[in-house]
């Protein structure tokens, strides 16, 4: 079909929107004004100083400026400290923007979409490559540079290139200990780290539509894991519930996107899911994919449960199940880490906190800490580590020479509990067998 | 815009852990990021890289993070150019707005080795292989191609 008269994708949909223009075509440049732009404490001083050398003076729309210092927080050092100083200071010259500290911050992409922040249809910019993370709430969300950032701080703009999309179908009902995390990386699998390199992922299918908002967060989370430019799934009444309990969204009134029926997709990926069993991701990148089972028995050091990939409720939650009445195998570091303020109340209230510090794991405030090595948890030359976080590059989380096996919070704390590489199912299966 | 020099061979997916550790991103100092750079890819090389040099990798250099550390602290530990046979978009994208000279060129994998002379000319899309067969590369869209002449995305919107 000629390419001025097919329909178009969720993705081109919502750019041709912010645009003004009837459609537009992946390959071409445009310069939008996106609704949100995002910085931390790693990439905000860079466009801060950047917007400064340019003669910046005043940010042009402050109101959707949101600077979220998460990634060495609480301050690690006086480098640290410093860096988030800048940040601080900066909110102050410029009024209107969004500055988070102390008991308010957490790590940014659990938090956004926590505050009512995210909404269908919205173009968002971020400085940091988890930025796709809100396509899971119907929004064009990519990451991007300090460079950008600086840019948008300055004129409001950003550029793009229209990006092709890639479908993606998942079919079936998988096994129930099979969250969304085990559907992202068994798609990382089959897609390769750069499989979907300059283009946009638009998950669908029965399987997906079963999934939680928070599932469907992890898994746009991991799209930059592909190589994507952004993540996106379409809205429904699932997300409109979950933006209903947000104290900024209380009442949001935004235009639900679907693709064309008669949308061109460069590719179309169909997965049968279908009892598809947990999935890991064996060092050291995230394409290493195989089932928990036929990584069971390796011996492993740390455990880290957290991250903007799954450091929500729920996946507490699901840990908690699985460590509840259990120790951690001795030996084992176990490191909880809720993902924001709110989560570490929710945690808490429920007496999730209780069954972790009974089984034997630490409690770390909301950061990044270990996801990128930066503190709460390095790992030490030959040390493995089975992490729910998104990356499991050489040295991301310690010595150049340790492991990361990145998997769902159930596999983590299943894993905790015998200290090898090990399934949920395993863990409570024996549970009924000694009860 | 032409580069020439003496050539360091990288792999697949070098991603922006190995190209700057995290564990050095407590600073935007372009002087202390340069003195790291590669660290965990090649242990050593920001001590003994020469001036000049070029980069050249296999496909999906600069994956991961979207840290425009990664090519700064390429740019300033003195690498002119890097070509690689694909890029991670991100990395591709703060390259162009920073200005430091990538070249996208899958076909010049294999075809050179660590060590040897390179020539890049950008202007004329080339790349002089150490035997002295030139393989042709194609040039940058014209969008980019202004956002690079005018010296980056900031003069680019500066500059009306
Ligand atoms: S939790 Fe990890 S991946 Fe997420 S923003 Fe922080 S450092 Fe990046």
């Amino acid at each position: 079909m000629a390419e001025n008269t097919r329909g178009m994708t969720l993705t081109e949909k919502i750019l041709a929107a912010k645009a003004e223009v009837e459609r537009v075509i992946p390959g071409d440049f445009v310069e939008l004004e996106p609704d949100l732009g995002l910085g931390n404490d790693i990439t905000a001083p860079m466009a801060i100083a950047e917007f400064h050398k340019a003669g910046g003076t005043r940010v042009k729309y402050p109101e959707r400026v949101y600077l979220v210092p998460d990634h060495f927080t609480p301050n690690k050092d006086i480098l640290s400290a410093e860096q988030v100083k800048i940040l601080r200071e900066f909110a102050v010259e410029q009024p209107g923007t969004h500055f988070f500290e102390q008991g308010e911050v957490g790590v940014e992409h659990a938090l956004l979409p926590e505050i009512g922040a995210v909404h269908p249809g919205m173009l968002i910019i971020g400085a940091d490559s988890h930025t796709c993370t809100y396509g899971a709430l119907g929004a064009f969300a990519t990451g991007v540079g300090s460079t950008d950032l600086a840019g948008f701080f300055l004129t409001g703009k950003a550029w793009f290139k229209i990006p092709a999309s890639i479908k993606a179908v998942f079919k079936g009902k998988p096994d129930p200990w099979t969250t969304g995390k085990d559907l992202i990386l068994y798609l990382i699998g089959k897609l390769s780290v750069s499989g979907a390199t300059y283009k946009a992922i638009e998950f669908s299918g029965p399987a997906i539509d079963d999934l939680s908002v928070e599932s469907r967060l992890t898994m746009a989370n991991m799209a930059i894991e592909a190589g994507a430019k952004n993540g996106i799934f379409a809205a429904d009444q699932k997300v409109k519930d979950f933006l209903k309990d947000t104290p900024a969204g209380s009442n949001p009134d935004f235009e639900i996107l679907r693709a064309d029926e008669d949308a061109h997709y460069e590719r179309v990926v169909e997965l049968d899911v279908g009892g598809l069993p947990p999935q890991i991701a064996l060092p050291n990148l995230p394409e290493n994919t195989c089932s928990v089972e036929e990584a069971e028995g390796i011996p492993i050091d740390q455990v880290v449960i957290g991250s903007c990939t799954n450091g929500r409720i729920e996946d507490l939650r699901e840990s908690a199940k699985i460590m509840k009445g259990k120790k951690i195998s001795k030996g084992v570091r176990c490191i909880i880490l809720p993902a924001t303020v709110k989560v570490y109340r929710q945690a808490m209230d429920e007496g999730l906190f209780t069954i972790f510090l009974d089984a034997g794991a630490i409690i770390s405030p909301p950061t990044c800490g270990p996801c990128l090595g930066g503190h709460m948890g390095i790992l030490a030359a030959g040390e493995r580590c089975v992490s729910t976080t998104n990356r499991n590059f050489v040295g991301r989380m310690g010595h150049r020479e340790s492991e990361i096996y990145l998997a769902s919070p159930a596999t983590a704390a299943a894993t905790a509990v015998t200290g090898t590489i090990t399934t949920p199912r395993e863990v409570m299966d024996r549970n009924e067998r000694s009860s | 815009m032409i580069y020439q020099g003496r050539v360091y061979i990288f792999g697949n997916d070098i991603n922006t852990d190995e190209i700057i550790p995290a564990r050095y991103l407590n600073t935007s100092d372009p002087k202390v990021l340069a003195k790291y750079c590669m660290e965990d890819a090649r242990p050593g090389f920001a001590q003994n890289v020469e001036p000049g040099s070029i980069m050249v990798a296999g496909n999906n250099f600069g994956c991961g993070s979207s840290r425009e550390h990664a090519p700064i602290s390429i740019k300033e530990s003195g690498i002119a150019c890097v070509a690689a046979a694909s890029f991670a978009r991100i990395f591709f994208r703060n390259a162009v707005n920073i200005g430091l000279p990538i070249v996208e060129c899958p076909a010049l994998v294999n075809r050179v080795k660590e060590g040897e002379e390179l020539q890049i000319n950008l202007e004329e899309g080339a790349i002089t292989l150490p035997s002295g067969e030139i393989i042709t590369i194609p040039p940058f869209p014209a969008f980019m191609q202004a956002i690079i002449s005018k010296g980056g995305w900031l003069s680019y919107l500066t500059s009306g």
